[in-house]
């Protein structure tokens, strides 16, 4: 069945004030505030309408949904008109019939009456209101002035007409049979917030215009599907369904792009995806979405997919496609083999947080069970492992406090070390949309990211710090609340650890952590970061979020401490519109975290060590586990040159581009006996397997992802697996050739498994989530239905706990030799290491990565925009093209890592947070020169990207 | 008086900052103004501390950009705003959500002007002028073809005829008067016949017509009636803001409409799908710009229905 979301034509009304009145006859109470219309669609009643739709704010355009109000003179529009106590409403009279029919007869005497080869027959409002109003005639005939045939009765060009704009990849502009509702501009501008669209004209002359009139691809438009999302009529129209027609049958599941975790509806003609739609019940989106979400999907059918188990012996030898069988048991004698001549801990395995929290549950399962030690970890380890030690120590537990949501509610936003208009699209539309309506932003970056400075939306201060000093903009912030007495006593008093809290003040009083020191170090204006610091501690209630701009660093935990230790000076938790959040970068790396896969964590973030967790694990799992942590990656990466680590097993992530010291992971890979692969693609890592095991697309999962407010989204099966197999199935028949019988029948019964060893789960199973839609965990005995907002009452841990936060200067100096900071981040169009995004038309907007670098530091080097540069590091060197720009403070450049033949990471460095060894990415030192060739490691890369990904021909 | 008027006004309200918009096709008039607003407040009769007083008042002349439509209300806080200038629908209404959010007072410089009188002669005096509950006075523009054209200030109540024959001096060729368009382009056309009607608010509207700001155009027994409806279609399909339905599309229908009823199609078809068409405008639209259009064409349709079925006849015999 195809699932209709009910369309109220106005948003909800958040008043707590109700009132009555009768509509029709039959009497409705709604919150003040709410629509006329909106009242008359509670109780079912569908008043015709164009204009409106519940996304966006009334209009009163159309004129179709006029009514009458006993008493009252006229006919009001009832989308502009608001509910008042006793009115009596009536939707249906004669006069209204006239009116409703005229207005259609207007519609429809300019637009094309090819109703049955159009795109959207079946799916257009316009279509269903001519159907609605009886329209039966249009007395105007179609001879008359209009925006629909490319020439007049005379033969004349019709200097109205405009030709469709097919320049999206995705979706086409077709202006004849625009309606001119101002759906897709309001969308744009509300729900969006990029501002795109406009009407040029006025009158007659009124058209739908992509920026200066220049075409959807070449203005500002993001192509996140607002507005094809409401455009009422065939005029916005996703090329797939232009070429498919309509969709028979929908199923709700999440996307599985970034740590938002948008629900859509994948709508589907048979096992074919034609659209996937934003869900309005979707509790991260709402009903919104991003160009990867929304569009970005065709990966998953691509010609690249592998869907046969692959094996060989050498990495330079062609691939040879083998069975499930052969494929599962030469992977297990060869993983028993290298246990025995190498030992128990020679082996290991990365999980990965693009998969369910099912498919990683089993995986760390089969690692503690079948391979018998504890050398699991996942790819959080290079990006919001510091987050976990974070916020564990201040607050108790390592998650994100507030949901998004409540961003709404947020006075002072402060984002750090992230871009969420580019990293987390839909999150960052909620939060401009809080911004255009007087929230005051404060943005710590070292870019001019779009947050900074975009239509409507102006940071309040910038401080453009230099890459590595996060943690002295965050002490001398504290120190300015703590010594100008703006810290919140009360909440101090009553929830904080006063004896931790007497020695971090004493600490950060000193005047070492004053802005007029720190500044220095930062290269900020003392008197910004003071500012900051009162509007912060002063402004309301104010919420941080942040990304791997503050995790991948070598003060990474510090820095996520120091965070932590704001939001509790100035009382900023445990409300809504306040917290500590960091956006993740993947669908499921909170997930990925919360199902065990650290080396020294089982499910729920308890120490292997622990005996009575562990005992709990054992019993249910049949099973005796090591009680010592195992090998984090960077370890064994160690190993493995070393000698010692010699088989791993990779689930969903392509170690060999997104890992640091690009050089450095190829050579541990090509030291060890098998890797294993489990992947969509042959990726990076792939070309240095052993054993490839073709992975699901997340259309072809059943399980459950949980985003970065802890929402634990169901993934719903949309299609068979194209490899025949679910990829916990296929982890369990490695596991029982290892020699461990691990068994189920369907993931439902993996989640009980999760629910019954893991308290904060506890109440979590499938059918739980398909009641509710979704749940945010802790889900518990106190809190059945999921936990919005955490550390209400009281944190965590109890008290909430002040950590020290010396700043210290990274290791990674810039010299003579190497005077810039490369720092890296990513691009709205691409994702991560780009598998899925480079398979899909989003290389229009991103075909590679570029250099940004500083019109100065430009100049000096002789660099022109567009030019091949060769960036060079202590660690190695790569080329890329110059995009020189001002969007760069001075002495530091950027870069992307979608592309592999970039390699970003062949210059990245091998520091790593203290604590946790996040890679410290977003800190490079590098030398910039004009290059007129490619690196020798993208001739490497290129040499390797022939040989070692061959497949062997039948 | 403007600048007083709107500083009692602001006072009154509570509010310390003021527009006058002003078309830029009256540049003297926006000179004029400014100069005006300088000099008050040079002598600070404008501006922080009014006469030493805790009253403060700022006002400042906008320019418009050559839109009809923004003499509308809510189109014009768009348009102040920086923005198209597009009609908002109401509710809210300004004076609770107007020009950037804010409460907003909005009124012709007419009733500003006549504030200083009444605050200086009382509302008694005021009153004084006028009839029914048309009270003060208005500037009627004398214009069209008419002898003597130009502004005269009298009392509601005055009929049109001694507008017209005493002040105007009867039509500029001498030629007996068929039509007088009453209140401006969306203005009823008041045949010959009916030129004793008072000038006040009530007596036009029972008349299907309006007072509007007052303007008078003249026509003599050589005007086609015909034509002075598609002017009032045409006008409206170049000054709506498009944003509703009835007025964007409609209007152009409706001089289309109007086109066959002239070249003898289907007259009779046409005209009862013009009539419907003005009630969907009059009715349906979200302005008074779509909402008046009818007034000039329906009054034109019914005075003179010989000028619409002429073609017809023609084509019969």
């Amino acid at each position: 069945m195809l699932i209709k979301e009910t369309d109220y034509g106005t948003p909800a009304s958040k008043s707590e004030v109700f009132v009555t009145l009768e509509i029709d006859g039959h009497e409705i109470t709604v919150p003040e505030g709410t629509s006329i219309m909106r009242a008359a669609m509670e109780l079912g009643t569908k008043i015709p309408k164009l204009c409106s739709t519940d996304s966006i704010n009334a209009f009163g355009s159309c004129r179709l949904c006029l009514v009458e109000v006993e008493g009252r003179k006229g006919t009001p529009a009832s989308c502009t008109t608001p509910v008042a106590a006793g009115i009596k409403v009536r939707t249906q009279t004669d006069r209204l019939a006239n009116l409703r029919k005229g207005v259609m007869e207007l519609y429809i005497s300019d637009h094309p009456l090819d109703c049955l080869t159009c795109a959207a027959n079946g799916d257009c409002e316009l279509q269903d209101m001519a159907g609605a109003v009886g329209l039966r005639d249009v007395r105007y005939g179609y001879a008359g002035d209009n925006h629909t045939t490319a020439t007049r009765p005379s033969g004349e060009e019709n200097f109205r007409f405009k030709a469709k704009d097919e320049s999206n990849p995705y979706f086409t502009f077709d202006p004849a049979k625009c309606i001119v509702c101002n759906r897709c501009v309001r969308a744009c501008e509300e729900v969006q917030g990029t501002f795109a669209l406009t009407i040029d004209g006025r009158g007659f002359a009124s058209h739908v215009s992509a920026g200066m009139d220049e075409g959807f691809l070449n203005s500002e438009c993001v192509s996140c599907g607002a507005c094809v999302q409401a455009c009422p009529t065939a005029t916005l129209t996703e090329k797939s369904v232009i070429a498919k027609g309509q969709a028979e049958h929908s199923v709700v599941t999440t996307c599985a792009y970034c740590g938002v975790g948008c629900s859509f509806k994948a709508e589907m003609k048979g096992d074919d995806v034609v659209r996937m739609v934003p869900y309005k019940d979707g509790g991260a989106n709402e009903g919104h979405s991003c160009v990867k979400g929304r569009f970005a999907f065709g990966y998953a059918t691509h010609k690249d997919r592998i869907t046969s188990p692959m094996i060989r012996d050498k990495i330079t030898d062609p691939w040879k496609e083998v069975s499930w069988e052969e494929a599962i048991t030469t992977a297990a004698t060869r993983f028993k083999s290298i246990q025995e001549k190498y030992g128990r801990g020679s082996i290991g395995g990365i999980t990965s947080s693009r998969c369910t929290n099912e498919e990683v549950y089993v995986v760390q399962k089969m690692i503690r069970a079948a391979f018998h030690n504890n050398n699991v970890d996942t790819c959080a380890r290079v990006c919001h492992s510091p987050t976990g030690y974070g916020l564990s120590k201040t607050f108790g537990t390592s998650a994100g406090t507030q949901d998004f949501k409540s961003v709404d509610e947020a006075d002072v936003i402060m984002i750090i070390g992230a871009n969420p208009t580019d990293g987390h699209p839909v999150f960052a539309s909620r939060m401009k949309k809080r911004l255009r309506s007087g929230a005051k932003l404060i943005v710590v970056d070292p870019r001019k990211t779009d947050s900074v400075r975009s239509p409507h939306v102006k940071a309040q201060f910038h401080l453009p710090l230099m890459p590595g000093t996060n943690v002295a903009i965050i002490n001398a912030m504290a120190h300015t609340i703590l010594t100008e007495g703006l810290e919140n006593k009360a909440f101090i008093a009553e929830r904080i650890d006063q004896a931790e809290f007497a020695r971090w003040s004493a600490f950060i009083r000193e005047r070492s952590n004053s802005p007029e020191v720190l500044g220095l170090a930062a290269g900020v204006d003392p008197e910004a970061i003071r500012g900051a610091a009162r509007l912060f501690a002063t402004g309301g209630k104010a919420a941080i979020y942040y990304g791997l701009g503050v995790t991948e660093h070598s003060q990474g935990s510090t820095m996520v401490m120091g965070m932590a230790n704001l939001a509790m000076l100035t009382g900023n938790i445990g409300q809504r519109g306040m917290g500590v959040n960091p956006l993740r970068g993947q669908n499921n790396v909170q997930g990925s975290c919360d199902m065990g896969s650290f080396p020294h964590e089982l499910p729920g973030y308890r120490h292997v060590s622990d005996d009575t967790v562990r005992q709990q694990f054992e019993a249910v799992w049949n099973a005796t586990l090591d009680d010592e942590p195992g090998l984090r990656i960077p370890n064994m990466f160690d190993a493995a040159v070393e000698g010692t680590f010699k088989g791993l097993y990779v689930q969903g992530e392509d170690i060999a581009q997104s890992d640091p010291n690009t050089n450095h992971v190829t050579h541990a890979l090509e030291s060890m006996e098998c890797v294993v692969v489990q992947d969509l693609f042959l990726n990076e890592t792939a070309a240095f397997a052993h054993i490839f095991l073709p992975g699901t697309s997340f259309l072809e999962k059943d399980g459950t992802f949980t985003n970065a407010e802890r929402r634990i989204n169901r993934v719903r099966q949309v299609k068979k697996p194209l490899q025949g197999k679910h990829e916990w199935q296929v982890v369990c028949d490695l596991a029982q050739a290892m020699g461990y019988d691990m068994r189920y029948n369907n993931a439902a019964e993996i989640m009980d498994e999760i629910a019954a060893l893991t308290p904060t789960f506890k109440g979590v199973s499938f059918a739980r989530l398909d009641e509710l839609g979704s749940l945010q965990w802790p889900v518990n005995d106190e809190a059945p239905d999921g936990t919005p907002i955490m550390h209400v009452d009281k944190f965590v841990r109890g008290l909430g706990r002040f950590m020290i936060t010396e700043y210290v200067p990274t290791n990674e100096r810039t010299t003579r030799e190497f005077p810039l900071i490369l720092t890296t981040g990513r691009i709205l169009s691409q994702y991560n290491v780009g598998a899925q995004t480079r398979r899909t038309e989003n290389v229009m907007w991103h075909a590679e990565d570029v250099l940004e670098i500083h019109p100065h530091d430009a100049e000096v080097r002789g660099i022109k925009h567009g030019q091949m540069l060769s960036i060079a590091s202590r660690m190695g060197a790569t080329s890329l093209r110059a995009d020189v720009t001002d969007r760069m403070a001075q002495g530091v450049v950027y870069t992307t890592f979608h592309h592999p033949v970039s390699g970003a990471n062949v210059i990245t460095t091998e520091f790593s947070d203290w604590a946790t060894n996040c890679p410290e990415y977003k800190v490079t030192a590098v030398q910039v020169t004009l290059s007129n060739r490619q690196s020798d490691w993208q001739d490497e890369w290129e040499t390797r990207e022939r040989e070692n990904k061959r497949v062997a021909a039948e | 008086m403007l600048i007083e008027g709107m500083t009692i006004a602001g006072i009154a309200a509570g509010a310390t900052k003021g527009y006058i918009y002003i078309r830029s096709e009256y540049p003297d008039a926006i000179a004029t103004m400014k100069q005006a607003i300088s000099i008050a407040e040079s002598a600070n009769w404008l501006g922080a501390n009014i006469q030493s007083t805790d009253n403060s008042f700022q006002l400042e002349v906008r320019r418009g950009a050559g839109a009809y439509i923004c003499g509308e209300e809510t189109a014009m806080l768009e348009s102040l705003e920086g923005k198209r200038g597009m009609v908002r629908a109401k509710p809210p209404i300004p004076a609770l959500i107007g020009l950037f959010g804010k409460p907003t007072i909005i009124n012709n410089v007419l009733s500003f002007a006549a504030v200083p009188y009444i605050l200086a002669k009382g509302g008694a005096a005021y009153k004084n002028y006028g009839m029914g509950r048309s009270r003060g006075t208005l500037p009627f523009q004398l214009a069209g073809n008419i002898k003597q054209g130009g502004l005269v200030e009298k009392a509601f109540g005055i009929t049109l005829s001694t507008l017209i024959n005493d002040f105007g001096g009867g039509t500029f060729t001498g030629k007996p008067i068929r039509a007088v368009q009453v209140g401006g382009p969306l203005g009823a056309y008041i045949p010959a016949s009916k030129l004793d009607i008072a000038m006040d608010y009530e007596t036009l509207a029972a008349a299907s017509a309006m007072v509007g700001h007052g303007g008078i155009v003249v026509f003599d027994e050589t005007v086609d009636m015909a034509q002075q409806a598609r002017f009032a279609m045409e006008f409206c399909a170049i000054e709506s803001c498009g944003k509703c339905t009835p007025c964007r599309i409609g209007s152009t229908r409706g001089a289309e409409t109007i086109d066959k009823i002239v070249a003898g199609e289907n007259v009779s078809a046409n005209l009862a799908l013009l009539e419907d068409l003005c009630q969907t405008m009059t009715d349906g639209s979200l302005c008074a710009m779509g909402g008046l259009t009818p007034m000039p064409v329906m009054s034109a349709v019914k005075h003179f229905p010989e000028d619409f079925t002429r073609h017809q006849r023609i084509a019969a015999e």
